[in-house]
């Protein structure tokens, strides 16, 4: 029998992550986001965190816990992300002020790069060459290399400690299922982690509800469930999910 | 008179060809997966490993779990398929993406541009247009052809840190559609009401006609 990898709440689920750690947070423009696990992280208070997503989080209102909430929190030392600002110029970041006051360093990493980083660290690659970049700023003074004509810049595997995700479905070995463009980042960040935690919309299944060959992430690379409290409404919406 | 944003959306559709795999940006982009594509068959891609989406949702109906590269919620058409971004941008780095429209600050005559960062900003926001205009068989460019002070966004080399060296294939600007050519700009079409002279006048660099 395998073990059941479920936990009773968020909190539990990151009581042992140390200052220091590095913690890929998935999802992109909302769908796949840990939310529910972000909170629990900035309730646990752990300090000098290198956290690793697409973006440090929205400008909009309803404000949703996201990296910026850590960074305000005095929790961040550097996030390594392909937005480290608004997409729209006019919108300011909760983050952009401690980054341009030096209090946050920043990492800026194009989104494949980002993914391709991701999924070569949990493949066991430890860099790669890519087209993407080359000619840029974000090139200069690096390796780059000519392959059949081409040029192409060198990039390292991006090893996480903590991978947080969100999944649609979860059977108790953490065997995942993803809706839709849920699935963003998450597999590769479960992949790249040596510990994953996942926040699950869905009651947690019994080992083997979910058919073999319908799993997206193995459960072999998942290590711990926590099942996002129901909405009291019955309707998925962002702002009722989030457990206080 | 000149096009307005749905009118340069309307003319860079002209130029899809049947089959194609099509990458939106966000901003102005978005508004060709609201242009009628006639008989052409085209597939709509998002960075978020969305392929073959289609309309924006009428409000009550979307799936907050499905959204396109924009973050908005938008329905699958018949065919499409979800993967995870490492296989996504596989897809764009492997050369399936026929083209990528984006929006820009700046392009320049040699193929260049610019859309991640501002001038004397510390971050910027590069999201996958690197990934997009270094592999994308053809990078089409929509921005308004004068900055708000009038300044021409079409310029003879970037001012702005690039996206991308040599890689622009076309730009719609409220004004024409223009093909770059190394030192300056080819003119493919004129808006409607608008002269030669008005382009030249309001262009930084020559316009071969």
């Amino acid at each position: 029998m395998a073990r059941n990898k479920t936990y009773p709440d968020f909190d539990a689920a990151v009581a042992d992550i140390p200052d220091g750690a590095v913690i890929a947070i998935g999802g992109f423009a909302g769908p796949g986001t840990p939310y529910n696990l972000i909170a629990a992280l900035a309730r646990r208070g752990a300090k000098r965190l290198t956290c690793i997503a697409n973006t440090t989080g929205g400008a909009h209102k309803p404000r949703m816990p996201d990296i910026g909430m850590l960074v305000e929190n005095g929790q961040v030392a550097k996030v390594i992300c392909s937005f480290t600002a608004a997409t729209r110029a006019s919108d300011v970041l909760p983050f952009t002020k401690y980054y341009e006051s030096g209090e946050v360093e920043a990492e800026i990493v194009p989104q494949g790069t980002l993914a391709e980083r991701l999924r070569a660290a949990g493949a066991g690659i430890p860099a790669f060459y890519t087209p993407t970049a080359v000619g840029t700023e974000l090139a200069e003074g690096r390796e780059t290399r000519e392959i059949n004509g081409r040029r192409y810049l060198l990039e390292y595997a991006l090893p996480v400690d903590f991978a947080f995700i969100r999944a649609a479905r979860a059977d108790s070995t953490g065997n995942l299922r993803f809706h839709r463009s849920q699935r963003n980042f998450n597999p590769l960040m479960a992949m790249a982690a040596k510990t994953t935690i996942v926040e699950v919309e869905e009651d947690i299944l019994p080992a083997g509800a979910i058919d073999a060959d319908d799993v997206h992430t193995m459960g072999l690379v998942v290590h711990r469930l926590i099942r996002v409290p129901p909405p009291p409404m019955g309707l998925w919406t962002r702002k009722r999910e989030v457990a206080r | 008179m000149s096009w307005t944003r749905m009118q340069m959306a309307e003319r860079l559709v002209r130029e899809f060809q049947d089959g194609w795999v099509v990458n939106l940006g966000v901003g102005m982009p978005t508004m060709i997966a609201d242009v009628p594509m006639g008989d052409r068959d085209i597939i709509f891609h998002a960075e978020n490993g969305v392929i073959g989406y289609g309309a924006v949702c009428a409000p009550g109906t979307e799936d907050l779990n499905l959204v396109n590269a924009g973050g908005q919620n938008v329905v699958l058409n018949p065919g499409a398929s979800i993967v995870h971004h490492a296989d996504s941008f596989a897809l764009i780095r492997g050369g399936r993406m026929d083209v990528t429209v984006m929006g820009a600050y700046e392009v320049a005559a040699n193929g260049d541009f610019a859309n991640w960062k501002l001038k004397g900003a510390k971050g910027g926001g590069i999201g996958g247009a690197m990934d997009l205009a270094a592999s994308a068989q053809r990078v089409f460019i929509m921005l308004e052809h004068r900055t708000r002070d009038g300044a021409s966004r079409l310029l003879p080399r970037c001012s702005l840190p690039i996206t991308a060296a040599g890689v622009v294939t076309l730009v719609v600007t409220d004004l024409g559609l223009f093909a770059p050519l190394g030192e300056g700009f080819a003119l493919r079409d004129l808006a409607p009401g608008v002269t030669l002279e008005e382009v030249r006048a309001a262009t930084a660099c020559p316009i071969i006609a």
